[in-house]
């Protein structure tokens, strides 16, 4: 095997075994640290298929954490307070229902738009659309504005119960994993093919009779539903929702994971989630100026680790 | 959140004429000043091809150094004289240091290095300046008010903004059209090799053109601090705007981002100004005074994407290319 | 990278339970963006408060942690949450916003955790959402526009214009001055708040004076209340429209605007609790002793964080050290039986303070320099009106 599979395989059983540890020596608080980890990795797996493969540098990816947080946000707020009695509840196979339909629905309309401009344009428009969905949850009052809505109650599942952070953790990681799998199975498929194809070469694939534009919004719409499933996670593990959590910088930092992983890579992106978390949490802790080195590390690995992190492990050996 | 006594709201103000100009001519303030910003981004993004989210940053520098020298020299015109030729500098530094290694990458990793870059600058201020801002004195002359006509009175100071924002758009003209400059600047963009050849140094030109936008923006900067104070935080405010105004208008367009920030501009200050009196025809006074500010910047990016969505280049998108 | 984690693993580990005698007090503020101004008061007025302690509560050290709310809900709920968690506190106080607030208290509530809030105090936390552990020691916020409301009432000023930030503190200001103020509303503006607030006010302005009301109310903390001075004073509205702010023209703008001699702002009025001319011994020692380190005026934030020290201190000396007696801690809370910079005052059912509000205004002091002084008591033991609405008694 190569060593990138190998890299990928242990990194996995790290985040499996790793929480339960840390649940069972009491540091409930990395348990959270490691759930934010593996939802963010979720949407930058997503993110990674059309970035990485697609060559679609979406910049407004945050937009899809906040429909998927506020699909679960929504129903709860009106099953506590009354109101709205045909999409008020409590349970969680609606939430994803909803975080994962409107999600896909949203990139649809959106992509549709967007894939036909290209390169900086791209990126803008992309933006753009997130920022519409940020300023329209702004102008809800009915859902806290700019205020945010704070989610009483978590998302009600069989079997399992999502107050408890183990379970939840369990879900979580899952759901990254059935992620992974569900983008490696994509990208090695024909309809993967010709998405990469059509990164490099689009002409020579329009000519060869694909309608490369189907295929590539297809794949946004895949991506933007998957996102929203991991908003829809997010939701449930920080109880709380805000418009913030969907602004252009969100985003950013979304591709930043991507990037520092290494974009088109199976492990790239949660790899990337992983140190930008843990990054974000050690520098906070020891300086309220940690936005500095944060800033310096994050132009490093743009200016002098080409390929991210997976590019340093891959080393030379591989292909 | 209990609703407020909303009933209480009486005097709905009726559209009227002295109103509705005196906001145009906000909303024209605010579009130059836009233009100040978004003319430095579309010079370094249409001839450089490179994509500087940190432009906003360097317009908080500029606008800190401006408010800094105030303090020293305790006169504010000389003050942007002297930081002007200093926050070109920085820009020329920012170049030298950072954006010249990504000109032959992808947008991609401009976009990520310049958010770094963002992080970097901001927190340096914060560092440098605190946290608190500084708010800047203007001369007595500059802080007064001009009556133009009967009941139109309007603070000076804005109207030196209107002046200074139409004069730099007349120069930045005359720059990019009638000049050797220009034409080099123009032919950067199109054909590299071509200019290199003519015995141009074009890395220097570039620097020098990534200097000049440095000093539009911290130029922006300086003249909005007298009315908002120099912040840490001001350049994240503005940035995303001016590159709706540079996309709208076409990127590299100095005329399309001209009419796209006066546009933006007038879009923004009406829709904060009569939005919520129309909204209230149909909601309540307190959902319509929360959704309207909202509402305005929202749109904003509608008719950004309604414009790319027909013409995925722009309003005016440069010919060469 | 596994490196790390299991550095970060073995770290924990070893420190996991520790008997120390102290007691561990969160503080969570705003330490980045602009808006740090505010929390950078907040710390020094703790870290003033404590040094005034010799470093003790009773014969407990005290362990305070800072940490840094971002101006946004979500980080500040991360950080609360890292604090109940992690740090294992005893006491999270701090919270200058109410919507960070808001986000964060379940996550200190659910804990079982004493929860003191040092500034925001929105109406649900004093109504329906009031809980047993929550305590404050500002005010609710729609008090201090109420005494304002008031004010104008005695000042027969007969319509009003009002400008305010859109979140959840600006909202109750609005509702609070509207509450008790009886002339009409010509107009209300809730401009752009958060880390990308909107600062440049010409077009409400302009809506404002066109609209013809005979005053200004406006509510903007932190740095847009500097701007905002400025922008009203620039607009000419002195003369027709006079100005009545709440926690605008404080301890923080005041600084500024004299550095940028922005006479204006002298002999405009306001309402609050607490002035740093107030006489009483423990408010002229916190006074002296933080212009004497920092050569400012602590602002209400500072006095608030201040009074939450020795609040805190009070429960702790009540239980003798024994942290784990919730009970007896809570009713020595509510007791307020501590010596407060406002002077004494005491807790509703809600655990709003129940106090007094001035009328204050900016004047010079005897060196010259700006400060806010108070003029006259509006309300005396002012109850919020969000209490009926609060189930404890």
């Amino acid at each position: 095997m190569k060593r990138t599979t190998w890299a990928t395989i242990l990194f996995m059983l790290a985040l499996a075994i790793l929480p339960p540890v840390f649940m069972w020596t009491g540091n409930a608080f990395y348990v959270d640290l490691a759930t934010r980890l593996v939802i963010l990795a979720i949407a930058a797996v997503s993110l990674n298929l059309i970035l990485g493969f697609g060559g679609m540098v979406s910049f407004g990816h945050a937009a899809y954490i906040g429909i998927g947080a506020y699909a679960v946000g929504i129903p709860v707020y009106y099953e506590t307070y009354g109101g709205a009695d045909a999409i008020a509840s409590y349970g969680g196979a609606f939430h994803i229902l909803v975080a994962v339909g409107v999600s896909a629905l949203f990139a649809l309309l959106t992509g549709a738009i967007c894939l036909r401009t290209k390169g900086v344009y791209f990126i803008m428009i992309t933006m753009a659309f997130g920022q519409m969905i940020y300023y329209l949850f702004i102008s809800i009052e009915e859902y806290g504005a700019d205020d945010g809505l704070v989610i009483d109650t978590r998302s009600e599942l069989p079997l399992v119960s999502l107050d408890d952070p183990l379970q939840l953790y369990a879900i979580a990681y899952v759901a990254l994993v059935i992620a992974m799998l569900m983008v490696r199975t994509i990208v090695n498929s024909r309809f993967g093919m010709v998405l990469q194809g059509a990164r490099g070469n689009n002409e020579r694939l329009v000519t060869l009779g694909y309608n490369t534009y189907l295929y590539r919004l297809t794949a946004y719409v895949i991506s933007g539903a998957m996102c929203g499933f991991a908003g829809a996670l997010l939701g449930n593990f920080t109880t709380f929702i805000s418009p913030d959590m969907m602004g252009w910088s969100r985003s950013g930092e979304l591709m930043f994971m991507v990037i520092l992983g290494g974009s088109a890579t199976m492990l790239g992106p949660v790899l990337g989630s992983a140190v930008f978390i843990l990054m974000e949490e050690i520098l906070s802790s020891i300086t309220i100026y940690w936005h500095l080195p944060f800033g310096l590390m994050l132009m490093g690995v743009v200016l002098f680790a080409r390929g991210g992190l997976m590019g340093l492990i891959k080393g030379k050996g591989d292909k | 959140m209990p609703p407020a006594k909303s009933a209480k709201i009486t005097g709905n103000i009726h559209l009227d004429y002295t109103l509705l100009f005196i906001q145009m001519l906000n909303g024209v303030q605010l579009g130059l000043l836009l233009f100040l910003v978004a003319s430095g981004l579309t010079l370094v993004f249409g001839i450089l091809d490179f994509v500087n989210l940190a432009h906003g940053s360097i317009y908080m520098i500029g606008a800190f150094i401006g408010a800094s020298l105030t303090f020293i020299t305790g006169n504010f015109l000389l003050a942007v004289l002297i930081a002007l030729p200093i926050t070109g500098l920085v820009g020329f530094l920012i170049e030298r240091l950072v954006a010249r290694t990504l000109y032959t990458r992808n947008h991609l990793d401009h976009v990520l290095g310049t958010f770094g870059l963002i992080l970097v600058l901001d927190t340096s201020a914060h560092l440098i300046w605190g946290p608190e801002g500084i708010a800047v004195p203007l001369p007595a002359w500059l802080d007064g008010r001009v009556e133009l006509f009967e009941g139109v009175v309007v603070p000076t100071f804005r109207l030196l903004i209107i002046g200074t924002g139409l004069a730099v758009a007349a120069g930045l003209y005359w720059l990019v059209n009638f000049t050797k400059l220009g034409m080099l600047i123009r032919a950067g963009a199109s054909n590299r090799t071509m200019v290199s050849a003519l015995g141009i140094d074009i890395s220097t030109l570039f620097a020098l053109v990534f200097a000049l936008g440095a000093m539009l923006a911290g130029l922006a900067g300086m003249l909005i601090s007298p009315i908002t104070e120099a912040s840490i935080s001001m350049g994240g405010e503005i940035i995303i705007t001016a590159f709706v105004v540079i996309i709208v208008g076409g990127i590299g367009s100095m005329k399309g981002a001209f009419i796209a920030a006066i546009v933006i501009g007038l879009i923004d200050t009406l829709g904060r100004s009569f939005l919520d009196d129309m909204f209230q025809l149909f909601m309540s006074p307190q959902a319509a005074e929360t959704s309207a500010p909202a509402v305005s910047a929202m749109l904003i990016y509608i008719i950004m994407a309604v414009i790319l969505a027909f013409r995925p280049q722009g309003l005016f998108p440069p010919k060469v290319r | 990278m596994k490196r790390l984690i299991t550095a970060a693993l073995a770290a924990t580990m070893l420190t996991a339970p520790s008997f120390a005698a102290e007691v561990k007090i969160g503080f969570v503020t705003t330490l980045t963006t602009g808006a740090a101004v505010i929390g950078n008061d907040m710390q020094k007025a703790v870290d003033l408060a404590i040094e005034h302690m010799g470093g003790k509560m009773g014969d407990l050290d005290v362990n305070l942690i800072y940490a840094d709310d971002g101006f946004k809900p979500e980080t500040g709920k991360q950080a609360t949450d890292k604090l109940v968690k992690q740090d294992n506190v005893d006491f999270v106080t701090g919270f200058i916003w109410s919507h960070v607030l808001l986000a964060s208290r379940k996550s200190v509530l659910d804990a079982g955790k004493f929860l003191i809030s040092t500034n925001a105090g929105p109406s649900p936390v004093a109504g329906k959402l009031c809980h047993k552990n929550f305590f404050s020691t500002s005010w609710q916020n729609d008090q201090t526009p109420m005494a304002m409301g008031e004010v104008l009432n005695q000042q027969g000023v007969k319509s009003l214009y009002i400008m305010a930030p859109n979140y959840a503190a600006g909202k109750n200001m609005v509702a609070g001055v509207e509450r008790t103020f009886k002339g009409e509303i010509l107009g209300r503006d809730l401009t752009k708040w958060g880390a990308d607030a909107q600062l440049d006010f010409s077009a409400e302005l302009a809506k404002a004076k066109a609209s013809g009301a005979e005053g200004l109310f406006v509510f903007y903390p932190g740095k847009a209340g500097g701007a905002f001075i400025k922008q009203y004073q620039q607009a000419g509205l002195r003369d027709t429209m006079p100005l009545y702010t709440v926690f605008t023209v404080d301890g923080l703008s005041i600084p500024k605007l004299q550095a940028a001699n922005f006479e204006a702002v002298l002999g405009s009025r306001t309402t609050g609790h607490w002035a740093p001319s107030m006489d009483n011994p423990q408010n002229n020692r916190f006074v002296a002793d933080f212009k004497a380190k920092h050569g400012t005026y602590p602002s209400n934030y500072a006095a608030q964080s201040y009074d939450a020290m020795f609040l805190i201190k009070s429960a702790v000396e009540a239980v003798g050290g024994d942290l784990s007696d919730m009970d007896a801690m809570r009713a020595a809370l509510k007791a307020a039986n501590y010596e407060s910079v406002r002077g004494p005052y005491t807790y509703g059912n809600n655990h709003m303070p129940v106090q007094n509000f001035y009328l204050q205004e900016i004047v010079k002091d005897a060196d010259g320099i700006w400060y806010k002084k108070n003029v006259a008591t509006v309300y005396e033991n002012h109850v919020d009106p969000y209490a009926s609405e609060c189930s404890m008694n």
